[in-house]
């Protein structure tokens, strides 16, 4: 096996794949510079710098897309989104439906995401759950340099818009340009395994919508993606010191959502606690809840998530994102609702919910009848 | 009305050596992430900022920090807010990038272009609630590319808005030289869409001070924006650190890693040889003019109006030494709270 850095795969697999279909251009802002290689060897009309112009170089990556080419469109970071949001969402989103399905728009957003290097709240957010709140968008968040790569490929050959959010603690040029910029005196959260690590001989597409089971356990499911799931990890090894067994899943996609590998985990633990560098609230998290809820499963529930705008003080932003001890706090307190654990399906009937076991945080499926979906959260 | 050199200077000076201070601070360590600085434009902020008086607005993007100096914002607040203090302007929440201060109407954002829309609601706000009050909107010659600037011109143009739009035009936007990204000319451009336009030397304060008087009594009569257009140079380039900086200045260790890849690249495949190499060249040209932008910073805007004064050498050592002073003692009361709090 050879092992390469998660920014590194990226560029590895596009590369193959430019090298394999020339309808393949790469635009966005100063790509000559933060691209040099891909510019040096396929030369400019196909990794083309553009100017500072988010909605038109975005809108013109749908259309070029509809008209035969496979744009690889990079924003400088997933924030900026918010300047030309139109093309992806009013869009490259609505194409095939619009278009009774005759017309669609192959093609890859690539942007930075994340934070944990002290860049304040308009350079560090993940959106990944806004964006893919809209029907028609494909949302990828790889973990590490295989699943990157992978992913990658699968993006490009999708033939429909996908957004790939690489977040900056793992991709290293992100870090070397808007976190050091040349000093070494500064440190951060880098989890080894996802900025380095075991790569296929030959890259193939991974399926995008599959979620990948990295740790099984029965006391409790862990769901998360990008780098919070390095953090899951690590959770998970100090909470079997504790003898709580955390399984962990990598979403790898928000949308599609693997509500499949997520709800045969949690149908067997009974608990569920997703781990989300987005936003809390109208979010990715609160959507895996409602999953559990609709496919008749009966679980706690927690969240530990990015509550509010995310400080620029690194000290209060460590506070914000996902961590290892909230995550370890969250997990504990979800497993000691033990006894409380609401009935599930296979269970039979259940009875009349009681203001007490309302309070602990379950999610309440009452064969369809109706959810209780109060205080769902006792923990995170 | 004629410029007060001294009084100009004294801003400009400020300005810098309050940058300087910062670059060190980052340097040690003290501020995490990007560091925009105005480093090279002074002249400009120093030649605009004169005229701003209490009601005025300031819309600015990310490199906020030379007119919040030059609008009297308090230094150590100011450092503070860099450092991520709870002490700091905006306690710490914001950093750099979003420097804001309600009383100064004085709002940044660390996206490109979004100075544009901000002046444009601040003038409005002023012709309801503060007659005669302009709105300020800094931004670079990048930003001329992003529609919601465009946007604002008309917008400001249309309405007839006190909008001072003022472009510092560096020729690179980020790392891409903005001349292979912008069709046609920027005077132009802000003429069409109903604006008045001005062109000067930004390095010269006096040019951006008598343009900056112009368009400040045109937009206070009533009569409209103002493109203001000043040329400068950025001896730091976009940011502290800036990579292509760091390649002309330290090639061995920045390129070591980079060029067998690059090389790899070139030779391996992918697209014909001639345009493989006017790629290569495109790159070699590119790091060219950053080397070249370099040695142009030798026109520097503050050695050049302290060349005007008309002060002694004594008396200008005074202004200079008290403004260092007070600039020390800003960096020495931050470095207290840092240690206070860790």
């Amino acid at each position: 096996m050879k092992t390469m850095t998660f920014a590194g795969a990226i560029e590895d697999a596009l590369m193959k794949a430019m090298s394999d279909d020339p309808r393949i251009v790469v635009f966005g802002e100063d790509v000559h510079a933060l691209r040099m290689n891909l510019y040096a060897k396929f030369g400019e009309m196909r990794v083309r710098p553009t100017p500072i112009s988010e909605s038109a170089f975005l809108g013109a990556a749908v259309t070029a897309a509809m008209a035969g080419l496979r744009p690889v469109v990079e924003l400088m970071m997933i924030d900026f989104v918010a300047v030309a949001a139109d093309a992806l969402v009013n869009h490259a989103a609505k194409l095939e439906v619009f278009s009774g399905g005759r017309w669609k728009a192959p093609m890859v957003v690539r942007a930075p995401c994340g934070g944990g290097y002290g860049d304040g709240g308009q350079h560090e957010q993940t959106l990944w759950g806004w964006l893919a709140q809209v029907p028609g968008m494909k949302v990828v968040v790889p973990s590490n340099p295989a699943d990157a790569g992978g992913l990658m490929l699968s993006a490009i050959e999708d033939e429909g818009p996908v957004l790939f959010m690489e977040h900056k603690l793992l991709a290293d040029y992100w870090i070397d340009v808007v976190a050091d910029a040349g000093r070494t005196n500064l440190d951060y959260d880098i989890p080894d395994a996802g900025a380095r690590g075991e790569v296929p001989k030959t890259w193939e597409p991974i399926p995008i919508g599959e979620a990948k089971v990295l740790r099984d356990g029965d006391d409790l499911t862990i769901v998360s993606l990008g780098v919070s799931v390095h953090r899951c990890l690590q959770a998970a090894e100090e909470l079997a010191k504790d003898g709580v067994r955390a399984g962990v899943i990598d979403l790898r996609s928000v949308a599609p959502l693997d509500t499949r590998t997520v709800c045969q985990a949690v149908e067997k633990t009974g608990r569920l606690l997703v781990v989300d560098e987005d936003y809390k609230h109208f979010s990715l998290s609160g959507e895996l809840a409602a999953v559990v809820l609709e496919a008749g499963i009966s679980a706690h529930f927690a969240r530990v998530c990015v509550e509010d705008t995310i400080p620029f003080d690194r000290r209060r932003e460590a506070q914000a994102l996902p961590n290892v001890p909230r995550i370890v706090e969250a997990a504990t307190k979800l497993v000691s609702q033990q006894g409380r654990r609401a009935p599930s399906a296979a269970d039979g009937p259940v009875a009349p919910v009681s203001r007490d076991v309302e309070s602990a945080g379950r999610l309440v499926h009452d064969r369809g009848r109706f959810s209780i979906a109060v205080a769902l959260e006792s923990a995170g | 009305m004629q410029p007060n050199a001294e009084g100009l200077y004294r801003q400009m000076y400020k300005s810098r050596r309050f940058e300087e201070a910062v670059t060190q601070l980052w340097n040690d360590g003290h501020i995490s992430a990007e560091m925009h600085l105005s480093k090279g434009q002074e002249a400009i902020v120093a030649g605009v900022l004169d005229h701003v008086i209490d009601g005025d607005a300031l819309a600015l993007e990310y490199r906020g920090t030379a007119p919040m100096v030059m609008r009297g914002v308090d230094l150590a607040l100011l450092i503070k807010e860099f450092m991520g203090l709870e002490d700091g302007l905006c306690g710490g929440m914001g950093g750099h990038m979003h420097l804001f201060s309600p009383e100064h109407l004085a709002a940044s954002s660390g996206i490109v272009g979004a100075a544009g829309p901000a002046a444009c609601g601040f003038a409005f706000a002023a012709q309801h609630l503060r007659p005669d009050k302009v709105a300020v909107a800094f931004f670079g010659e990048g930003a001329m590319n992003q529609g919601m600037l465009m946007e604002s011109i008309n917008l400001a143009a249309a309405w007839s808005l006190p909008v001072i739009f003022v472009c510092k035009d560096n020729g690179m936007a980020v790392t891409t030289p903005s001349a292979e990204v912008t069709a046609g000319d920027l005077l132009t451009r802000a003429r069409g869409l109903g604006a008045h336009v001005v062109s000067v030397d930004g390095t010269d304060v006096d040019e951006v001070w008598r343009a900056a008087r112009d368009a400040f009594l045109r937009a206070r009569e009533g009569n409209g924006p103002t493109f203001l257009h000043a040329t400068c140079v950025h001896p730091e380039g976009h940011m502290l650190g800036d990579p292509l900086l760091r390649m002309v200045r330290s090639p061995v260790r920045e390129l070591k890693s980079k060029v067998a890849p690059l090389m790899k690249a070139a030779t391996t495949g992918g697209s014909s040889l001639s345009e493989r190499a006017a790629s290569l060249g495109s790159i070699a040209g590119m790091l060219g003019r950053v080397q070249k932008a370099q040695k142009q910073a030798a026109n520097d805007p503050v050695e050049r109006q302290r060349q005007r004064l008309s002060i002694s050498d004594a008396e200008r050592d005074e202004l200079e030494r008290a403004i260092d002073d007070e600039v020390q003692t800003a960096v020495a009361g931050a470095l207290r709270s840092l240690e206070a709090r860790s």
